[in-house]
């Protein structure tokens, strides 16, 4: 194998770059030319993220070989902007919300690019196909498409969405107005840095061998022959693990890596790891490493496994999880029809189009720098020091941008394996998944079983709901407990009934772990409580709104765990607006199927469903955030806390929050993120909690460096702190104007250091079992949404969701804008798309191309509501907005489907199969 | 990840085949590479010590009227397949089924010869060529040759090209009077990215007799598969619903549909079939008029 030269044009610069055979043009771009704009999301040519453009043709830069390009001329998202002034597309991109993570971006501008290249005026059909295969798993495809046709200035293709993110009813200076992310500018030119962007001086790659079988007792490891492979620098396995050999969220279950003699639990567990000096010497090392495997037959079903040969020492059930309300036989007794169904929901993946890296290193101290993107830094921290034997002040966290995490980055990946590869080379060492292992080794939503029996009046008051779920939480507890618990109290609905009965198992199997993603449980639950409520409405002939107004929680209700709701339940204002929206949109008849014009062969009807959701760890964790502000002589406030940012928008709130209690403007404010050495824990960031949580702590803070601040400057100018005021970044004493940076000068000379700590306490919350506050809130969601089916092939298409949700109060429209369409896009694809397929234990989904992820060209009219019910201890009233949002989206849809062609759908996803037989079936 | 030991750009079908000739088994021809290149990367196939990159023959990078025939060269990119006017003209079919091929990126790398030299029996390509009744040009060391379509395919992801052999473009008649063609499928919405079924349809039609038609259906069977038999019974008949009932009934008779994991059951296909059938012959029916 020979390097050849390779001449061709980049940006318009002709460039030489020294290429072997068969190299791809990806790899020229970003290792080579340093041009990391470009992103790597699926290596298949299946996520859009690679994107450059060829003599003018888009192609995917991972799965086209290098020497195409010779005398040919690239351009990549590094060479749009010109002397700093943004393309239009990147400057829409920026200003109207389309990026969030902004992992996909580069990939989605340079779509676009070449679009409006060979076709200036593109219909809203033609941006659709154009970017039909450019990924976003934040979902943000009506602000993609939006911002596309404000760089064409063109208002003459219809909106796909309100054009006006929703106003705050409350006044605030910076609270409730929209304000764009500080990172947007470097996610559209592609500076931004993620992990794998980064590269450190003698860096070698790390990879990990994994079993590749579902269950089974380890033998042997044979590592003869990848010793003798040139280039490769270390090769461990787990006696080589320094400290505990476990890790974990809440059970230290998990091997860090699986040791002789010891069990496989699923296909992705990690059995021994290698340090190379290029990745082709890192694949043919772990492909040279052979195991020797007495597999063991696979447990895969939940029901079953309980009665099944332990896979973990206290055995295959992780948890029991009981509710009880009221007295449910009694309730059965006292209900005027009775009736029960079981649903099925599968597997799902998170599909970040980031997917996983970690890079370690020996700081000078030698101490372990870990840079990753992940969503709780300080466990992170504590267990890799663990797996180290060192304590947690001998490691840093160092957390980077996050391509998407939806719950998939809170887990260990590659960051205790990196560190081990360090701490045994010396050497910096990068972990970086492919998507294939990605998909193989993260925990996956938990496929879900759940029964329910309900009772009610005949008028339609619920008197009993009983259900029993089984949840899959695959070889490791990751947090399947926390999950299924969620799943379990929420599996009644929001709704009041006076007996109630749940309860839950969650099993361990030879499935991949299941663990935290977005909706936490309450995904699996709403799906088959929202569908027991049609099918009652259906039963008694009561309208679907109706029958959940009739049933809602409201102020004083009573939950199933004991929880008197006090304030803050804005349900029946969420059903009111959707009911509204729908004789707005002049459907008289919604939930009933009809015809569409001119489509023989398409059936049309409305769907609608209700949900709760907690924000906040709740169940008696402690749940608190902590968060500094200092006030730096540059005359700039940092804001400092580990909390990340996973595009959601945390930066934007905490920002936004800081302006509003110091008095500066957000371009004095800056926040600093994830990093153990330098931020104070601010907790994970789950459960819809960072707004809430960490955005007292930021608020309390601020208020109280605010003040100080007053004090600071009231004694260095001998004036009252009335004479002080803050008048657009400038500090107004008397009647002298004085920039904040002499500010900031003349009070660390007096030897203050001008920073205040604030650690926040939300209230507290009990454990399951005791009544009282199990959460401290909880937001409300009404979704209906507008389906079409082809009564010949079953196929489904959502044309428009409507959307009312209970945020307390809106911090960022923009940023809720995002969460909104992201969450309606993720409830979708959950509905229609998306499912983990495991055989026998054996991953049969380990591609991009196998699961499917929404595009752009499913992407429905999304008609937004929001309504503000301010829970009193939230941040200007501020509830969780991250999960609900996805939540009712899945039943709003399968109950349309059953509106339009009267099939009921009992099992995720939709199969258009048996839709299609079950309509010719019937022969209607 | 490295894919191969050497990477060839012959610029002339000589070349292409000197270098064929020379390295025989170890050598394999890459297009667009959007198959081959993740089979590599993937392990599903072993990884080549060489290369022959064949998009830069210009032999292979035209499309244009030969006589009676429309020629399409076997690298030119999809998506110029799909805004050719004359590709419109006179293989409608496939101008719509190379637009339902991958996403708009992947159509700017891939080829019609690899589509069809990738063979598989439901790939849109192939089976829109099918129902063409496409010729394959396949140049060798002795000179260029043509075979019909159907013989290109040995088994599912094989063909019968001999090492020294590769697909310069294909021949398809000129569409005349009264002749039109169309294409449509069904894919789900999960999982593997192949379609459960498609179908192409090529039509002649006299008044109100269909005076000729082919039916091409895929996947069932080794390659594309012609349902002669509906062929022949519709040929010379008026397209009454009765003929239609019975033509389907021929359809599902003749064709061996599979059940295929994740993907569909026999009966799916089967009941697919049978409306894919009536949407395109009503499609190719109007369309004659337009």
């Amino acid at each position: 194998m020979h390097s050849s030269l390779l001449k061709f044009m980049v940006n318009n610069e002709p460039v030489e770059v020294e290429i072997v055979p068969g190299e791809m043009l990806v790899d020229v771009l970003r290792k080579k030319l340093k041009l990391t704009g470009t992103k790597v999301g699926c290596n298949e040519a299946e996520c859009g993220a690679c994107t450059v453009i060829v003599d003018g043709k888009p192609i995917l830069s991972c799965s086209y070989p290098a020497e195409k390009v010779s005398g040919r001329s690239v351009i990549t998202i590094e060479g749009l902007a010109h002397n700093g002034k943004l393309h239009p597309l990147q400057q829409e991109f920026a200003i109207k919300g389309a990026v969030q993570c902004g992992f996909c971006i580069p990939g989605q501008i340079m779509t676009a690019y070449a679009l409006l290249q060979e076709t200036p005026k593109p219909s809203q059909n033609a941006i659709r196909t154009a970017l039909k295969d450019t990924l976003c798993r934040c979902g943000g495809y009506p602000s993609i498409e939006k911002a596309i046709r404000s760089a064409l200035n063109d208002d003459t293709l219809p909106a796909t969405i309100d054009d006006i993110p929703a106003q705050s009813r409350f006044e605030h200076r910076i609270i409730g107005k929209n304000f764009q992310r500080p990172d947007a500018t470097a996610k559209v030119t592609g500076a931004a840095i993620y992990t794998d962007d980064l590269t450190f001086p003698g860096m070698l790659f790390g990879g990990t061998k994994r079993a590749m079988v579902a269950h089974g007792i380890l033998k042997r490891i044979n590592l003869d022959s990848a010793k003798c492979i040139p280039g490769v620098r270390a090769i461990l396995t787990a006696v080589d693990i320094p400290g505990d050999h476990y890790h974990g969220l809440v059970v230290n279950d998990w091997p860090v890596l699986v040791g002789i003699g010891e069990r496989i639990r699923y296909e992705g567990d990690a059995i021994a790891l290698v340090a190379a000096e290029s990745p082709d010497i890192l694949q043919e090392a772990l492909n040279s490493i052979s195991l020797e495997i007495d597999e063991l037959p696979a447990i895969t079903d939940p029901k079953i496994s309980m009665g099944c040969p332990n896979l973990h020492p206290n055995g295959n059930l992780l948890k029991h999880i009981k509710v009880k309300k009221g007295d449910i036989e009694k309730g059965f007794e006292e209900a005027d029809l009775i009736f029960e169904d079981t649903f099925k929901t599968v597997s799902t993946d998170h599909a970040f189009i980031e997917p996983e890296c970690s890079i370690a290193r020996l700081a000078a101290d030698g101490r372990m720098e870990i840079y990753v993107g992940s969503q709780i830094p300080y466990a992170d921290r504590n267990q890799v020091a663990k797996a180290l034997g060192w304590g947690d002040d001998r490691v840093r966290i160092i957390g980077m941008l996050i391509g998407g995490g939806f719950g998939g980055k809170e887990d260990i990946t590659g960051q205790i394996h990196a560190a081990l590869l360090t701490y045994y080379t010396r050497l910096p060492v990068k972990i970086l998944y492919t998507r294939h292992e990605s998909l193989l080794v993260h925990p996956k939503r938990h496929a879900t079983q759940i029964k329910i029996k309900l009772g009610s009046t005949s008028a339609g008051k619920l008197v009993a709901m009983q259900t029993e779920l089984y949840g899959d939480t695959g070889a490791y507890a990751s947090l399947g407990e926390k999950v299924m618990t969620r799943a379990t109290t929420h599996s009644s609905g929001p709704y009041e009934a006076e007996n109630v009965k749940a309860d839950c198992y969650a099993v361990y199997t030879n499935n991949p772990p299941a663990g935290a993603f977005r909706g936490f449980g309450v995904t699996q639950s709403t799906f088959a409580i929202e569908t027991m409520m049609d099918v009652l409405a259906e039963k008694i002939s009561v309208d679907p709104i109706h029958l959940r107004k009739m049933n809602a929680l409201k102020v004083g209700s009573v939950t199933n765990t004991g929880q008197t709701l006090t304030e803050s339940v804005g349900l029946l204002e969420c059903l009111d607006k959707v009911e509204h929206e729908l004789k707005h949109l002049g459907e008289s008849k919604p939930f009933i199927g009809k015809n569409v014009a001119e489509q023989p062969f398409l059936r049309s009807a409305w769907g609608i469903a209700a949900a709760y959701k907690n924000t906040g760890l709740g169940g008696g964790a402690p749940d608190k955030a902590g968060a500094e502000i200092e006030l730096l002589l540059e005359g700039v406030f940092e804001v400092r806390t580990s909390s990340a940012e996973i595009g959601q928008g945390l930066v934007t709130v905490l920002q936004m929050i800081a302006s509003e209690e110091l008095g500066f403007s957000l371009e004095h404010i800056r926040v600093l993120l994830s990093d153990t050495d330098l931020t104070p824990d601010g907790g994970p960031t789950t459960a819809s909690r960072q707004t809430y949580v960490t955005g007292n702590a930021v608020r309390h803070a601020a208020g109280q460096l605010r003040n100080a601040l007053l004090g600071w400057i009231a004694e260095i100018y001998d004036v009252s702190p009335g004479e002080i005021h803050f008048v657009e970044g400038l500090v107004q004493v008397g009647k002298q104007l004085i920039p904040l940076k002499d500010i900031a000068r003349e009070i660390s000379a007096t030897d203050i250091l001008p920073k205040v700590q604030y650690e926040y306490w939300a209230p507290k919350t009990l454990p399951l079992g005791n009544g009282g506050d199990m959460h401290f809130a909880y937001s409300y969601a009404v979704q209906a949404a507008q389906v079409q089916v082809d009564i010949r092939y079953g196929i489904v298409t959502v044309k428009k969701v409507i959307s009312a949700l209970d945020v307390g109060s809106i911090i960022n429209p923009l940023g809720l804008n995002g969460q909104i369409e992201g969450g309606v896009m993720m409830g979708l694809g959950n509905a229609l798309l998306e499912n983990f397929i495991t055989e026998n234990g054996h991953i049969i989904t380990d591609r991009l191309a196998k699961y499917r992820i929404p595009s752009i060209i499913h992407t429905p009219e999304i008609i937004s509501h929001i309504i503000e019910h301010p829970t009193a201890e939230g941040p200007y009233g501020a509830k969780g907005v991250g999960e609900i949002v996805s939540i009712p989206t899945t039943p709003a849809i399968t109950n349309a489907i059953y509106n339009a062609v009267g099939v009921r759908i009992r099992q995720l996803p939709v199969d258009q199969e048996y839709i299609a037989l079950e309509i010719k079936k019937r022969g209607t | 990840m490295s894919i191969c030991n050497s990477y060839l750009v012959p610029g002339s079908i000589q070349d292409a085949t000197a270098i064929l000739v020379t390295y025989g088994l170890d050598a394999r021809i890459i297009a667009g590479g959007t198959d081959l290149l993740l089979e590599i990367q993937q392990g599903g196939v072993p990884k080549p010590a060489v290369l022959v990159d064949i998009t830069r023959i210009d032999e292979c990078k035209q499309i244009q009227i030969r006589g009676e025939r429309l020629f399409i060269g076997s690298v030119v990119p999809l998506s110029d397949i799909g805004t050719s006017l004359l590709v419109f003209q006179h293989a409608r079919a496939l101008h719509e089924a190379v637009l339902l091929i991958g996403g708009p990126q992947v159509r700017n790398m891939a080829t019609l010869g690899g589509n069809v030299a990738h063979s598989l029996p439901a790939a849109d390509g192939s089976v829109a060529l099918s129902c063409l009744d496409a010729q394959v040009e396949i140049a060798s060391k002795s000179g260029l040759s043509c075979i019909p379509l159907e013989d290109i395919f040995k088994s599912p992801g094989e063909n019968t090209l001999m090492p020294d052999q590769f697909i310069t473009g294909f021949y398809v008649p000129l569409g005349s009077q009264g002749t039109t063609s169309g294409f449509k499928r069904v894919m789900r919405p999960q999982g593997v990215a192949l379609p459960i079924l498609n179908m192409a349809i090529w039509l002649q039609r006299v008044d109100e007799v269909i005076a000729d038609v082919h039916v091409a259906v895929g996947p069932a069977g080794i390659s594309p598969f012609r349902v002669r038999p509906v062929e022949n019974y519709l040929t010379g008949r008026q397209k009454t619903i009765n003929d239609m009932r019975i033509a389907i009934d021929v359809l599902i008779e003749n064709t061996k549909f599979r059940t295929s994991k994740y993907r569909a059951t026999r009966e799916y296909r089967s009941h697919l079939a049978e409306n894919l059938f009536l949407d395109l012959i009503d499609l190719c029916w109007n369309r004659v008029k337009e």
